[in-house]
């Protein structure tokens, strides 16, 4: 058995130190509590972020069926089609495929600066009418290749 | 303090480290679609390794725990323990920083992401299950099974980029066979940053190791704070 703690007297600088310390069965359970309540608001939170059908996103092929569009927001993910980026006023246009479908987005927001045509992108937002996806969230799906900018001398 | 015994293996470590961080800044070019931000893979990966394998060491000392194999392996568990959640909290940190400019947004409810977190739960869980009793020995046992389950979390947060649809790219070199993708001098600055960051962990588990020793040894109350103190 542990002896019970005693607190040594601190220093009256530091001001959460003059409050009553809690007890000491309070204070042993307090760190597993803390992890646990964390550990519910992750699950709960990623439940609500990975969203409806527990994928991270869609493909435009698993889209196309849907016409009207499932409520709610989304993901869809998918190579740039090389050609398909157009500025439209403050809205990018372009088209993602996964070689076999492709879904038009409409986004609007913030544009990564690594977004381009040929590259993985994964946009978020909901499936409008006409099957035009609209997007307030554009993220990037970079590969796992690492090159340098020239070929190597 | 240095310990005597650690001499060696300091300065091999601190070697390490400068040629991780000459070969990671200077002989590694940028990347050609990333830029400048993608070194941060050579302190993020080794992070994230550096977790993996410290779960490990404690999913094995927990393992000896069980068996009764004597009291130091309960303390080299809480030491990797601590290291690795120390770790995990770097490489998600890391990678929030290098998710920014490159993905466009600090975090998002990824798989990997989501998984890497709850490792980062699993780790905390172990330490802070030690102190639900009052008792060290109950308290041991409970960091024990807490460590060997929570070992779960590894190859579900390593293949996560391979089992399910992520944002995250999958493993560049840790990964079914095939060629490694990367270029040769950003695989070195890669090599580097995990043998440096293995080096510098092992350093710091054998001191901790140490520090709860001394504290296991003293008496008195509250020395193993005094023993941190000394190790840091």
């Amino acid at each position: 058995m542990i002896p019970p703690r005693r607190r040594l007297r601190r220093p009256p600088s530091a001001p959460w130190t003059r409050r009553r310390p809690l007890p000491d069965r309070v204070r042993r359970r307090l760190p597993l509590l803390l992890v646990g309540v964390a550990a519910l608001a992750l699950g709960a939170l990623a439940f609500s972020g990975i969203g409806d059908g527990m994928v991270y996103y869609r493909t435009p092929t698993e889209l196309a069926g849907h016409d009207a569009g499932p409520a709610g927001r989304l993901r869809v993910g998918g190579l740039v089609l090389p050609h398909s980026v157009r500025a439209e006023g403050d809205a990018l246009r372009f088209r993602l495929s996964d070689g076999v479908g492709t879904v038009e987005v409409l986004h609007r927001g913030e544009v990564p600066p690594v977004f381009r045509e040929g590259q993985g992108a994964v946009a978020e937002g909901v499936l409008g009418p006409g099957g035009v996806f609209r997007s307030d969230r554009l993220m990037v799906k970079h590969s796992d290749e690492y090159r340098a900018a020239e070929p190597a001398r | 303090m240095p310990h005597r015994d650690t001499c060696p293996h300091s300065a091999v470590a601190a070697l390490a480290a400068s040629a991780a961080l000459v070969t990671g800044l200077v002989l590694a070019p940028a990347d050609a679609v990333q830029g400048e931000a993608q070194r941060l893979m050579y302190v993020h990966v080794p992070a994230a390794w550096t977790a993996y394998t410290a779960f490990t060491v404690t999913a094995v000392s927990g393992l000896a725990v069980l068996a009764r194999r004597g009291t130091v392996w309960d303390r080299v568990g809480r030491a990797a323990a601590e290291l690795g959640a120390g770790m995990t909290a770097l490489a998600v940190a890391l990678g929030m920083i290098w998710g920014r400019p490159v993905w466009g947004v600090w975090w998002t409810w990824d798989p990997r992401l989501v998984a890497t977190l709850a490792m980062l739960l699993a780790f905390l869980t172990c330490l802070a299950v030690r102190r639900w009793h009052g008792d060290a020995a109950r308290g041991a046992r409970g960091a024990a099974v807490a460590g060997v389950a929570g070992f779960a979390m590894v190859p579900v947060t390593h293949f996560s980029v391979l089992w399910w649809r992520t944002l995250h790219q999958p493993p560049s070199v840790l990964r079914p066979p095939g060629d490694v993708p990367v270029d040769p001098p950003m695989l070195a600055a890669l090599a580097a940053g995990v043998l440096a960051f293995t080096l510098l962990g092992c350093l710091v588990v054998a001191r901790r190791v140490r520090a709860l020793d001394a504290a296991a040894a003293a008496p008195a109350e509250h020395v193993s704070r005094a023993a941190l103190g000394r190790a840091a």
